[in-house]
């Protein structure tokens, strides 16, 4: 990224214009979040006869203490567990079952090699939406229903991770393969001791990614989780609304929404650099 | 791509593949093939038995108004949806493009959206515009607008378009905001010399060099609003009001859970891959023209 030189930059006043369209924009772009904020602080009568305030009142501590420790139909600190299970299972479980393939159909010969390789390609093309009623009855007849299992396996199949690894194990020289091959070392020990430390800084791209992906879920643990025990936040926060015309119990909602988005953001923000290399990365 | 040095063996290599196989066949294939079988299947309406149909399920949901209507409401919502994320993000990236300080901040600021699952920006946006306790239509609703998506079609439709593009912004600001940062500055510096003034530049030289990524945005955005944003539909509309949110996705899901309409939802399901393995195969098509970029 070069430094931008002063030639095409104009300077004053320009620069300010520039700083307050950026102001406006990242405003409008985060104006749902504050509101949500603003929400979660407030008493429901305040929000109930509109315009509710735009700016936090002094109801923090009782609406997320309401939310973590009640909830609605299941404290949302359950549901914050069940989300947190998810995501790094999901995260955790790609990684390795990727790391383990990318491996296999790198550095060996084998019979069936080429189907393998097709056979995981594919999958790239199937998001669970498309197969959600088969999926569905698959999982129900192992009884993974309301299981982290049920939760977590159908997800972690996808072809993507696998991918990245191979071609990031394909730049690595060959040298290194081959001295250990002299030093007579096995190939898991090559794995273990050469491949996976070189592959540290993706791992991590990959799984702020995956973290994301897996604790954002809706659909799937929707149609699995019928038990509110299993709820996970992002999906739990709709069954908090009332059916019918009673009154949503606004300050507790809003106050789990700001719940749900804090861990993901947290991991995006924090890990700002990996997460754009994972996303550009996962992209390609 | 091959590697040159290899290990000897093949027990190994496929006790290591095994896992990711093994969780393909059952969570991908069998249920894919089920897919495709029940597709070619009425059943009963107690489940009992199913009778054989042939393409009948297909040639009935090819002459359903509701589905040929989804298909409308499909494409127009990506459209739209796509829009309403990478125009803004284009903006916001120049604009950010053209500081030489602080875009940093702005850029760890305007991540946030993006890790907010499209459920949660449903029911956030849904907030905003509730009829009952919306901030954004009580004002509306001070200006003489009497807002009201549970009602009317098109304010529907641009909620849902809206909530869904907003994560997206993020998305896209990242991927453009990289490309315009990997644009040669001698390039520009040459036609400031030569008198091109900012969006003579940006038109004639900045724009066609972002093309790419640009492209690439479009494919990715049109995947997502396809497949990525059955939460926030289902969250602010349901589908509704009648059909008029029912994207593609969703009535799969409503046919085949709410309605129990297995035939029909596994059609569904076969020709949605259909169109997923079409857009799968332009997105590589243009990777590879990418990769002899």
């Amino acid at each position: 990224m070069a430094q931008k030189s002063g030639m095409v930059e104009k300077g004053g006043a320009g620069v300010w214009l520039t700083h307050l369209l950026m102001m406006v924009g990242v405003l409008v772009v985060f104006f749902p979040i504050w509101l949500a904020f603003v929400a979660s602080t407030i008493t429901q009568p305040e929000i109930v006869s509109p315009p509710m305030p735009l700016l936090p009142g002094d109801q923090f501590w009782e609406n997320y203490s309401a939310a973590l420790l009640s909830g609605v139909n299941v404290p949302v600190a359950t549901m914050l567990l069940n989300s947190l299970v998810m995501a790094i299972g999901i995260a955790v479980g790609k990684i390795i079952i990727s790391l383990l393939s990318a491996f296999a159909i790198v550095y060996f010969r084998f019979p069936g090699r080429t189907t393998f390789f097709w056979m995981i390609f594919i999958t790239l093309m199937l998001p669970v939406e498309v197969r959600i009623v088969p999926t569905f009855e698959v999982v129900a007849g192992f009884g993974m229903l309301n299981s982290y299992s049920g939760l977590i396996l159908p997800l972690i199949a996808s072809a993507t991770a696998t991918f990245l690894f191979r071609q990031f194990f394909m730049t690595i020289p060959d040298e290194l393969a081959e001295a250990a091959r002299v030093d007579g070392a096995r190939p898991m020990r090559f794995f273990i001791d050469i491949v996976i430390p070189m592959s540290r800084t993706n791992i991590a791209a990959l799984f702020v990614i995956l973290f994301i992906y897996g604790w954002n879920q809706y659909l799937w643990p929707l149609l699995i989780t019928t038990d509110p025990q299993m709820n996970t936040i992002v999906m739990g926060i709709k069954q908090m609304f009332p059916s019918g015309d009673d009154v949503a119990e606004w300050p507790v909602i809003m106050a789990t929404s700001i719940l749900a988005m804090i861990p993901p953001v947290f991991v995006v923000v924090s890990m700002q650099r990996l997460f754009v290399r994972g996303l550009v990365d996962s992209e390609k | 791509m091959e590697k040159r040095v290899t290990f000897k063996g093949w027990l190994l290599p496929l006790f290591l593949i095994a896992p990711q196989v093994l969780i393909s066949a059952v969570f991908f294939f069998y249920p894919a093939g089920q897919a495709v079988w029940q597709s070619l299947f009425i059943p009963d309406p107690f489940g009992l038995s199913a009778q054989f149909v042939g393409l009948g399920n297909f040639e009935f949901l090819l002459g359903d108004p509701y589905y040929r209507a989804s298909f409308a409401t499909t494409a127009v919502f990506s459209l739209l949806v796509t829009l309403c994320s990478m125009v803004p993000a284009l903006f916001l990236a120049v604009i950010a493009d053209r500081l030489i300080k602080g875009s940093g901040v702005y850029r760890t600021l305007l991540i946030w959206p993006y890790a907010v699952a499209p459920a949660v920006a449903g029911v956030l946006w849904m907030f905003m515009f509730n009829t009952r306790v919306g901030v954004v239509s009580w004002y509306l609703g001070q200006l003489g607008y009497d807002w009201n998506h549970v009602l009317n079609d098109n304010e529907a439709m641009g909620l849902v378009v809206v909530a869904s593009a907003w994560g997206r912004v993020s998305y896209n600001f990242l991927f453009f905001f990289a490309a315009l940062q990997s644009v040669p500055r001698s390039v520009i510096e040459a036609a400031a010399i030569d008198g091109a003034h900012f969006w003579r530049r940006f038109f004639g030289i900045v724009l066609p060099l972002i093309t790419p990524t640009a492209f690439f945005l479009l494919v990715v955005n049109v995947v997502y609003a396809f497949f990525e944003t059955f939460g926030v539909i289902h969250t602010i509309t349901a589908g509704g009001p009648q059909q008029a949110t029912t994207i593609l996705v969703y009535k799969v899901f409503a046919d085949g859970f709410v309605g129990q309409d297995l035939g029909s939802s596994a059609a569904q399901s076969v020709i949605l891959l259909l169109v997923v393995g079409l857009l799968t195969v332009i997105q590589f098509k243009y990777v590879e023209k990418r990769v002899h970029y």
